[in-house]
Parts: C-alpha cells; structure tokens; sequence
C-alpha cells in the first residue's frame, strides 16, 4: 500500500465531556490514491465530519486523537507539533467547509484573507500576493477578481462566498482537498455547478479530493469511490458503481431505498427506523443491528471487516453476491 | 453612510433638548431659581433686576426657553466662588481632565486587550487565572482606595512620585498638557493608573469573552486549516473581530472615565473638572453645577455619536449597499 | 414548590464545586455575624463621642490605651478604636448596601416587567429613560442627587437607589421580553388570567436568575458607591462614620505615615466587596447556558 497518497489507519478520535466519552471515530481506516476522489458519506453523528478534522488534527479540546495513524505519502501526521501540522495544512492538505457565511472573517477584505493565506506558506510582497489571489479567483469563476478583492465577504452571495473558500484552499495547489458537505449551505441550482467545478479543479490539478456528504446522491455523481460510515465506523467502501448498484451493508441498502431517485411514483419514501444511537455508550456488538431487519444474535459481536477485491464490509449478514 | 450619520446627529439632537429639560426642570424649576442664579446675600435691587433678565415672573415655558437661549450662546452665569464666567472656568479645567481620562482609558486598553486576548485563548493556564484574579481585583476594589495605596506606596514610603497636583505643564496649541514632560508624566503616571484600573479590568473581560468565541468558530477553524499561524490568527482575525465591541466601550467608558474623575482628581488633587465638581457641590456653587451637568451631557451624547459612526466604520456589514 | 427546592440543591451543588466561591461565601456570613454581633464583640461604642479621649488619638496598632485595652488596629484622630469603628462601620457598608441594592431591584424589575408586559407607550418611554440612564454613569448621578437632597441616610439611599435601578430595569426587561414571545405567555393572554397573574407566575419567575446575578454585583457596588461618596465627604453624617469615611478621615494622616487609620477600613470594605463579586461571578457561570457543557 506504499503507493498510496494518505493512509489512514485505525483513527480514534474521541471527545471527553463531562457526560462521559463519546467515541466520534472508532477505529477507521482508509486509503486515497493521488488524484482520487473519496465520497465520505454517512448522517450527521456517524464520525466523516471528525474524520476529516482529525487527518487535519484540528480537533478542538475536549476532542483528542487517542490512536491511530495518519501518514501523507509516509510523513505521519499525528506525531507533528503544531508547526510541523501548520506546514501541512493549506500547503499540502487543504479544507473547504460548510458554511461559507461562517468561515470567512466578516471584517476582513477578500483580499486581505487570501493574502494571510499566501504568506502563510511563502514570503511574498503584498502585490505578488493579490495577484496570485487574483489569479486564483478566475480560476474558481470569478469575474473580474482583482476588482473584488477589496470587497467583504457580506457583499457576495452564498455561492461566490464559497467559491472564494475554494480559491484559498487551491491556493498552494495541495495534494489533498478535504471537503465537507461544502454545497449543502447552497441553493440547490449553485450546488451542482460547483459541484461540477470543484471536479474539475481537482482533475486539472491532480488534486486527491475527499468529499464528505451525507447526500449520497451528490457524492455518487462525483466520487471514483464511496466510504460508507455509522457510528464512527466504516461500514461499507468501494468503487461507487459497485456500492450503489450491489450494497453489501444493510445501512447502505436503507440509505439507497431512501433516496428519491430509487422510489417508484406513488409509494411512500422508505426510511431507515429509528435513531442513530449514542456516540455515548454504544453498543457491544454492530452499533446498527437495533435498526436492522436482518440482525440475529451473532449481532451482539463486533464484525469484522471482509474484504472482496477492492470492496469491503463491516457485516455478518450482508447483501447481495457476498452471502 | 451620509444618511446614516445625519439620522445619528439628530437622534443626538433630540436627546440634548431632552437632557436640558430634565436638567431645567430638576435645578431651576424645582429649587428657587435665584438661589442658582445669584448668591444669597445678593442685595434686593440685585434680586429685583436678575428676576427681570431671566424672565422668572414669567411663565414656566417662557423660562425655559431663556434658559435655552442663554446656554446656547455659551451664558451659564457667573460661579459665586471663582467670580468668573462658569463656561470660562469649565473650559480652563477641561484640559487636565481630558488628558488624564485618556492617559487611563488608553493605557487600560492598550495593556488589557492583549492580556485579555490571551486569557481567552489559554483560559486555563495560570497566567489567564492570575489575568482574571486581577481583574476581579480591578472591579471590586473602589477606586478611592486604589489611590490611597498607590500614594501610600509609591508616594509616601518609597518617594518615587509626586502625591498630587499637576507638576509643570507646556502649552500645545494654547492648552496646558503634562506630558510633554519628564516632571509632568511623573505627576500624571500614579493618577492616571488610578483611574485606568477599573477600565483596564473591563477591557480584559471584554477582549477575554470575545477571544474565547471567536477561537471556536469555523472563521478560526478555517484560517488554521489554510495554515495560518497562531500569532496571525489572533493578530489579524480575533484582534479585527472584537475591536468591534472593544471601541465601543473605549468610547462610552471614556465618558464614564471622565466621571469617574471625580473622585482621582479629589484624591490626587488633580485640578481637573471633577475636582471642580465636588468643590462646587460642598460650597453651593450651583451655576457650575448645572454648566457641569449639561456639559458632561453633551460630551456623552457626542460620544455615542462618535462611537456609532465609528462602529460602522469598523464593521463593514454596517456601511451598507453592495460592492467595495 | 419541591422543583424549586430541588434546584437549589442542583445549584448548591454545582456552586460547592468552586472552592474560591465557597470561601468567598463563607467569609461573607463571617463578616455577617461580626457585623451583626459588633455591640457585643466591640471594646468600645465608636458613637458615644463622651467614651473617646483625644489622648488615645492616632496611636498605632497595638497601643494599650487610656481605657486599658490593646488597640488592635489602632486609634483614629478622635481617639476611636479603630476595630470597633470598623464593626459598626461594616454594619452601616451592609444596611445600605442591601437597603440600596434591594430597594433598586424592586423598583427597577417592576419598571422593567411592566415596560415589557404593557408595551406600547409606555414601554418606549420607560426604556428609553433607563438606557439613557444607563449611559450616564452612576458615581455622577448619585453625586448630583446627594448634592440636591442634602445628607442623611434616607437621601443616600434614595441617591443609589435612583442611580442603580436602571441595570435591573434593563435585565429584568430583556428577560421578560425574551419570555413574553413564548407560547405559553401568549397562550396565558388570551385566556382569561389576570395580569397579576401572568406577571407574578410567569414572568417574575423567569426574570429572576438574571436579576439574581444583577442583585449580587449591585448590592456590592451600592456598598463602594456608598463608600466613595461618604470619602468625597458627601455621605452619611459625621457622627456615624461609614467606613468611606474613616478611610476619608485617615487620608490627611497617611502622609506622615500614620497609614492604619485609612488602610485598615479599607481592608475590611475591600474583602466584603471582592467576597461578594466572586460569589457573583460563580452564580453567574452557572447561569449562563453558553459555558455549560
């Protein structure tokens, strides 16, 4: 597996609240190929959210990495000082995040933002800088970006807000683009069209991008391949073709019936029943089997990961050609 | 911006004329006028010719509207004590009291924003918890007290600096200040720390609850994701963020400053208004106490007006209207 | 009223946690007690200007004086004890303080939860005096209401009262207004309950944290405020010093090195006022829904 871009490897990132110990990430491991495109998909709870912040190492205290690995083309990550993950971050690996509304600084120019950007990775006098954030601008559809930089973010939309989070995630031209759920903010009309550029930004640059969503639908039009997580865990991942037309977990399956495309017109919506349970206490065994229709005993176990080719699943009872 | 600005200087009007009724009405309308007007001992021909000038056989909106006239051209009357036109003596008084609240209300800023910043950001280090031992100290602790110690320490035992007064002072644009020199910033450092410590715990507490959200919003998160130092985050990005509120309250405590004046110029002997004040109040000095009460009014109505404009200064998404 | 009880316990609970609060409690209730106790613990009645003798003026601490006993803390310029002065000076810090701070909370919540449950005209015209209020600091107006009234205990209670009922207005206001949107208040308006009703059993109850949290911090700061103007000499009379007063006495002496007269009052108004405002500050921790976790 030296091949691989980042290696992820038995993460636990657990969070230690004065209810007790909620284990966000127990345990996932994954790996992204150069210029790959990882669909991270699960509800809000399941741990893709986490996951992306821990490859990062921007958990916030309570939140803590308690073991596991994550190694970027074999520099491992999790044993960095923050100086060492500061030159990582935005340089080699960057972020793109929900809300744009949230994450660009209300009081600061565009400019003036990007600029902190370029100079966070480079010595460069202003003028060079505004006009790599320029440059950058266009590239992410921006109409006359040099003119826009004095502005602030309130005076663009939704959509050429979260444009201006790409550019400064582009900036470096990192190997890796962490994004999450960076269209759900957005009208639905914008979604796809960013969508669709983010793409092709990554496959322009050679950029590995890990798209994290619990709109499986959106991951599935982009993403080479789709990491399925609940409760912490990986649960299913392959190639999206695979996954989508022949899921090998319940959750899966229930996630696919859930989906307005796969209903016929007339019939009600299937939904998956009951909760995601407590990151709090989980249970022993498959933390789905309390809403699974095909959990027997055997469930009370723990399942190990199978693996078929380049598929694999965390079920004793799985769908499809692997029962 | 221009439309903002002409509503704020109005509201600002409308509070003014507001303020001078209730002061007209609490001094003049509720005490004899002529106790205010002139002294007690006054002869009967003296009384007989003021009640003519001012009207006060006249009635009572009549009155007020003289009063209105007076203090618009500047006419507060004459101060019993110092035998001179009060707005005269006011304004000769203004300058040191002036200087000494901003002395405070500068170095409290300057020295607790940053303290604050970092106990925001490191809340549980010993440092933010000695931080914050301080500025509960700076709350609790009266003002009047703080200045007694400080003379006791600095003046009495140790010898360093000058108890009280002003010291020498050099003319700037035909206005004494004292620090411009060595013996006068030796004379305004105890009364000047004095009065800073109350605003220098609030900035502390401000800048500290500011720093401690902001350092966990996305804004943050995505600043440091794009590899943004600590140093720069904090610099650039908290420091811009909470300047909103802090230069709010740098605005409306310098008013408060300037009241609370009072009682450091009284301790340090500080020949500034509030010193003015308190003498006025303990000799019956009433036309400086009203020129005082109305001059203290408009000075905080201005400030709220500045305070106002330059928050919008500040906060883009106040300005308005699209485009840079 | 059992859910009440068993929030106290909660609260109690909670508060026990912080060992700086609890102290702060604790010295309070001592302070309390001395106050309360000082005819008895007192070696002497600082009032009774016959029992004083300028002999035993401005001695030390620790000066066996004319009557006999060891000055503790010393003697003033009139020859007081200056331990027994500060007892009974305490005791007025305390009576003015509370009298003042709860006079200020009635006044002001009422004004507040009235403006917020009639609205209209009278809302505008009631909160936009308090705000301006507001903007005018207190140490000013309290200066000019004492200038105007005169001195005497009833003036200056009247001059803190009027300086400091604004921040209650103003808390107990946001509050009310914040709880007057919800359903249940409108549910309780349309059906026919009468006002008291609805502002007693459902709004004053919910108002009551915030302004439980105000009360604290302004109780202290009645106690400095009455400190600072009976030092500007503009307090109570001079035959009941307070402790501003003592320490305004002192002041003239301190520059020749006679520092007890003042700095031992100011002690005492220090400690009570710094034990106050911490447990302030833990109960409003503990009030505030943003730090818990």
């Amino acid at each position: 597996m030296s091949g691989m871009l980042l290696e992820i490897e038995n993460l636990h990132t657990h969070f230690l609240t004065r209810a007790g110990v909620v284990q966000a990430v127990n345990g996932v491991s994954f790996t992204l190929a150069r210029g790959e495109i990882l669909g991270l998909v699960g509800e809000s709870g399941s741990g893709k959210t986490v996951t992306g912040f821990s490859i990062l190492g921007l958990i916030d205290p309570p939140g803590r990495i308690v073991e596991g690995s994550v190694r970027l083309d074999g520099l491992e990550l999790t044993s960095l000082d923050q100086e060492g993950l500061r030159q990582v971050r935005g340089k080699r690996i960057s972020m793109v995040f929900q809300d744009p509304m949230m994450t660009l600084n209300p009081v600061l120019s565009i400019g003036e933002q990007m600029l902190l950007a370029v100079r966070a990775h480079e010595r460069i006098t202003r003028r060079a800088g505004l006009e790599r954030a320029a440059a950058v601008l266009t590239r992410v559809g921006i109409p006359e970006a040099a003119t826009r930089l004095s502005a602030y973010p309130h005076q663009f939309s939704g959509g050429m807000r979260q444009r201006v989070a790409i550019a400064i995630a582009l900036l470096h031209r990192p190997e890796v683009i962490i994004a999450d759920e960076p269209t759900t903010a957005l009208d639905v009309s914008i979604q796809a069209q960013i969508l669709h550029e983010v793409r092709e930004l990554a496959r322009e640059s050679g950029t590995a991008l890990i798209w994290i969503s619990h709109d499986l639908a959106t991951v599935s039009s982009l993403a080479d391949r789709l990491i399925v997580m609940y409760a912490g865990r990986v649960v299913e991942q392959g190639p999206v073709a695979e996954v989508l037309s022949d899921p090998r977990h319940p959750y899966t399956d229930g996630l696919l019936a859930s989906l307005p495309a796969n209903a016929r017109p007339g019939e009600v919506l299937r939904q998956i029943p009951g909760n995601t349970p407590s990151l709090l206490d989980l249970p022993e065994g498959c933390a789905f089997a309390p809403r699974c229709a095909r959990a027997s005993t055997i469930c009370a176990t723990a399942p190990q990961l199978t693996h078929s080719g380049p598929r694999s699943w965390r079920c004793h009872h799985p769908l499809g050609a692997g029962a | 911006m221009l439309g903002f600005v002409i509503g704020r200087c109005l509201q600002a009007l409308v509070v003014m004329l507001v303020m001078s009724l209730v002061v007209f009405t609490g001094v003049y309308a509720i005490g004899n006028p002529l106790d205010i007007l002139i002294p007690p001992e006054a002869p009967q021909d003296i009384r007989e010719a003021t009640i003519a000038r001012f009207g006060l056989d006249r009635p009572i909106w009549e009155q007020y509207l003289y009063f209105l006239l007076n203090v618009l051209q500047g006419d507060f009357g004459r101060s019993f004590i110092y035998n001179m036109p009060v707005l005269t003596l006011i304004l000769s008084r203004l300058p040191a009291t002036l200087e000494l609240a901003l002395a405070a209300v500068l170095g409290a800023t300057l020295i607790g924003v940053p303290l604050g910043i970092y106990a925001g950001y490191r809340p549980t280090s010993v440092a933010a918890r000695l931080i914050m031992g301080l500025s509960i100290l700076g709350f609790s602790v009266p003002t009047f007290w703080v200045g007694l110690i400080l003379i006791l320490a600095f003046a009495v035992s140790l010898g360093w600096l000058p108890a009280g007064g002003r010291g020498p002072t050099v003319l700037l644009f035909g206005v004494p200040w004292s620090f411009t020199s060595l013996e006068g910033l030796s004379h305004l450092l105890l009364p000047a720390l004095n009065l800073s410590l109350f605003k220098l715990a609030m900035m502390i507490r401000l800048a500290r609850a500011g720093t401690r959200e902001i350092i966990l919003t996305d804004t943050v998160k995505f600043a440091r994701a794009a590899g943004i130092s600590e140093a720069t985050i904090l610099r650039r990005h908290v420091l811009k963020l909470i300047s909103i509120p802090i230069v709010t309250v740098f605005g409306l405590e310098f008013g408060s400053t300037l009241a609370f004046a009072v009682v450091t110029e009284t301790i340090f002997s500080w020949p500034g208004l509030g010193k003015l004040i308190i003498d006025s109040i303990t000799s019956l000095d009433r036309p400086v106490m009203v020129a005082y009460l109305i001059l203290i009014a408009a000075l905080f109505v201005t400030i709220n007006l500045l305070v106002d404009i330059s928050y919008a200064a500040l906060d883009p998404r106040l300005r308005g209207g699209r485009g840079a | 009223m059992s859910g009440f009880m068993e929030q106290l316990r909660a609260f109690w609970v909670e508060f026990r946690e912080s060992g700086i609060a609890v102290a702060a409690l604790f010295v309070i209730a001592l302070i309390l007690v001395l106050a309360l106790l000082a005819p008895v613990i007192a070696p002497q009645d600082p009032y009774d200007l016959t029992g004083l003798s300028l002999r035993d003026a401005r001695r030390p601490p620790g000066h066996v004086g004319s009557a006999g006993y060891m000055h503790l803390l010393g003697t003033d310029a009139q020859g007081r004890d200056l331990f027994s002065a500060i007892l009974y000076g305490l005791r007025i810090s305390i009576q003015m303080g509370l009298a003042a701070g709860l006079a200020a909370l009635l006044l002001g919540a009422s004004v507040g939860l009235a403006a917020a449950y009639f609205g209209g005209r009278f809302e505008t015209f009631a909160m936009r005096i308090v705000d301006l209020q507001l903007s005018f600091p207190a140490i000013l107006l309290a200066l000019i209401l004492v200038a105007l009234l005169g001195q005497g205990k009833a003036q200056l209670i009247a001059a803190l009262v009027a300086a400091q009922y604004a921040y209650f207005a103003r808390t107990a206001y946001g509050a009310a207004k914040a709880e007057r949107r919800k359903d249940y208040i409108e549910a309780a308006v349309a059906t026919p309950l009468s006002d008291k009703r609805i502002l007693f059993r459902h709004l004053l109850p919910n108002c009551m944290p915030p302004l439980i949290v105000v009360a604290t911090v302004q109780i202290a700061n009645s106690i400095a405020l009455e400190a600072t103007l009976s030092f500007l000499g503009l307090g109570l009379p001079v035959t009941e010093p307070s402790l501003g007063m003592l320490i305004s006495n002192g002041f003239q002496y301190m520059m020749s090195g006679r520092y007890w007269i003042s700095v031992y009052p100011g002690v005492a108004l220090i400690i009570l006022i710094v034990a106050i405002n911490l447990v302030g500050d833990q109960i409003r921790d503990q009030f505030n829904p943003r730090l818990r976790r």
